[in-house]
């Protein structure tokens, strides 16, 4: 069980002696980044099919089935196509930008994978402050989107790119706000500490994961709503909202700079979904001791899949927001939802003390009942809110 | 409650997603290639040219008439005439196409010249996967004519009508072929007093080469 658990590791410090002492280190750099995008960019070949599949059964379609057994190899032909397809500069577009753009997205994307722990001693860096650092690497990637509406010269480019900016600054709140409760849970910054802090069981039959209390259930869907708007997924993906802006900051860009930019928000929302799985799912920790000859890697894989699944779902349901319905949803419900959310956990903690009989589903109904609360006065008051009537200059 | 339309969405959606998998009628999609749907009766693409009989040049319907070349309003049909003459349904000689091209890139599928036709020769074919190379795709005359079996195939309606006028027009041309035929043999036997030579000797020739009336549709 070890020996399997351990296996990408083992292997990987065999590699790595191999080489002469003083290359060591950089070697072992080398390994941990090509396994990064090996097992990543696998992963999105394998994510589009499937998303393309799994959303053509959902809408009572095959889906694509025509280029390999089962459509399998459309990865490969859509790569192909990616690759030979012309790659189109606007005449007035800023030339050293719009070339750096998607680089500029998808270069801190994969460096967020490197404070991730995917197994047990399998994360690249053991940063202390991993998390700090993951949100601050994923806030690069607004700059990245602007610069390219700005340089495509282009006004649905340029609209599309505001629209990303106002929409991934707003969401950044409740991503982080919902994360807080974890970090104060574990004392710690680091990722694989806060994986550690999740190890264990209650009542015996329960994992002690994050989302397995009043806090952590809120703080995921939380965490999950303000994930998919970063990574710009369905029903936020209005930055590209294709009725209205064409293909928004996209719209200049074509051939291989077009799946870059595809690749990135792919890859954002693959390291997002990592970070919801160790923040609240306890990471590589099988549910339960007696599940535990099951590698930690895999298990890994399976809340992983798992996740990326229910954002297939959901994107396969739910229709676009406008983008004041998404303004109001991100500062009216999800942030103060959030800030309730904190004291929900402080009352938790404080009423851990507690050992009198049914303490702990009185502290369940007390959690859950102020989120309850919350949810509907909050939702109610995001509801009845009046239209707003706009005045346009213009139009007059 | 607060959501819970979305909660009904997921169940909707999540629900289509297990049933696709073990009930194939859920998925309509007609996987074109392999599977091809039957085409609806009045559906129609670019016109062919019906023939009786078996030999697609001798039972061709057409006359040559250009009707259709002069009312198509992409001008996509191109008739060349032939000298020589055949006997039509009738009996009565007709003019034929030596060439009859019909460009299926410019047709329209308007089904103007199935409409303007006299002789119900040109009518709408079903064929949808035409492609060509270029801006053009010439049918010629070898391309274009079909047997009226297969008019009936594709459109069983309208053919059985055409059928029927046909045949009661057959029937009534025999009919008065007969009814001639036997007023000159009364005349022959009692000659009228002064009846002019030349028309008598003109009616007994056609009685003895009249072409058989060739078969409608039978």
């Amino acid at each position: 069980m070890n020996a399997l658990d351990q296996i990408f590791v083992s292997t990987g410090q065999w590699v790595t002696g191999l080489a002469p002492a003083p290359m060591r280190p950089y070697v072992a750099m080398a390994l941990a980044i090509a396994g990064l995008m090996a097992v990543f960019g696998t992963c999105f070949a394998v994510a589009t099919i499937f998303e393309r599949k799994i959303l053509g059964r959902m809408q009572n379609r095959f889906g694509p089935n025509r280029v390999g057994p089962f459509g399998l190899l459309q990865p490969i032909a859509d790569g192909v196509k990616m690759l030979i397809k012309e790659d189109i500069v606007p005449f007035s577009a800023d030339r050293v930008v719009h070339f750096l753009a998607p680089l500029a997205l998808t270069v801190p994307v994969w460096l967020a994978f490197a404070v991730l722990p995917f197994g047990r001693n399998m994360s690249a860096i053991d940063l202390n402050a991993g998390l700090l650092f993951f949100f601050a690497i994923g806030s690069a990637s607004e700059l990245a989107v602007f610069m390219a509406g700005w340089s495509s010269q282009n006004k649905y480019a340029l609209l599309g790119a505001m629209r990303a900016i106002a929409q991934m600054i707003s969401y950044e709140v409740p991503l982080v706000l919902a994360a807080i409760p974890v970090v104060m849970a574990a004392g710690s910054l680091s990722l694989p500490d806060i994986v550690q802090a999740q190890s264990g069981t209650v009542l015996g039959a329960l994992p002690r994961w994050n989302v397995i209390t009043p806090w952590g259930l809120a703080g995921f869907a939380l965490f999950l709503i303000a994930a998919a708007a970063e990574s710009n997924r369905c029903p936020f993906d209005l930055p590209e909202g294709e009725s209205e802006l064409i293909a928004g900051f996209l719209t200049e860009y074509s051939g291989f700079k077009y799946a870059l930019f595809f690749l990135g928000e792919y890859l954002g929302l693959f390291a997002v979904t990592a970070l919801a799985v160790t923040l609240f799912l306890g990471g590589w920790q099988a549910p339960l001791p007696a599940l535990e000859w099951f590698p930690s890697w895999g298990w890994f894989a399976v809340k992983f899949s798992a996740l990326i699944f229910l954002f297939i779902w959901v994107r396969a349901t739910l229709p676009r927001l406008r983008l004041d319905q998404l303004l109001s949803f991100a500062w009216k419900f999800l942030v103060p939802l959030a800030l309730v959310n904190l004291v929900v956990a402080l009352v938790w903690w404080q009423s851990g003390a507690w050992r009198f009989p049914a303490a702990l589903e009185l502290r369940w109904l007390l959690g859950a009942g102020l989120l309850a609360l919350a949810y509907g006065w909050l939702g109610r008051a995001l509801k009845s809110g009046k239209p707003v009537q706009h005045q346009y200059s213009y139009a007059e | 409650m607060l959501g819970g339309g979305i909660i009904q969405g997921f169940l909707e959606t999540g629900r289509n997603f297990c049933g696709s998998y073990y009930d194939p009628a859920r998925l309509t999609t007609v996987q074109y290639p392999e599977v091809r749907l039957a085409p609806w009766e009045n559906a129609r693409t670019v016109p062919f040219l019906v023939y009786d009989g078996a030999d697609a040049i001798a039972g061709l319907r057409c006359t040559a008439c250009t009707i259709c070349e002069q009312e198509c309003p992409a001008h996509c049909i191109e008739i060349v005439k032939d000298t020589a003459k055949r006997a039509d349904y009738l009996g009565k000689l007709q003019l034929q196409p030596k060439v009859f091209n019909i460009d299926a890139m410019v047709c329209m599928s308007c089904g103007i010249c199935a409409e303007v036709c006299p002789f119900d020769s040109i009518k709408m074919d079903q064929v949808y996967d035409l492609a060509g190379g270029n801006r053009s795709l010439i049918l010629t005359l070898k391309d274009l004519s079909k047997s009226n079996d297969y008019f009936r195939l594709i459109h069983p309606t309208e053919a059985a009508l055409v059928d029927a006028a046909r045949a009661e027009e057959q029937r009534k041309a025999q009919a008065k072929k007969a009814a001639q035929i036997s007023n000159l043999k009364s005349e022959i036997a009692n000659p009228p007093p002064a009846s002019p030579a030349a028309p008598v000797s003109d009616l007994k020739s056609e009685i003895s080469n009249a072409p058989p009336a060739s078969p409608v549709a039978a």
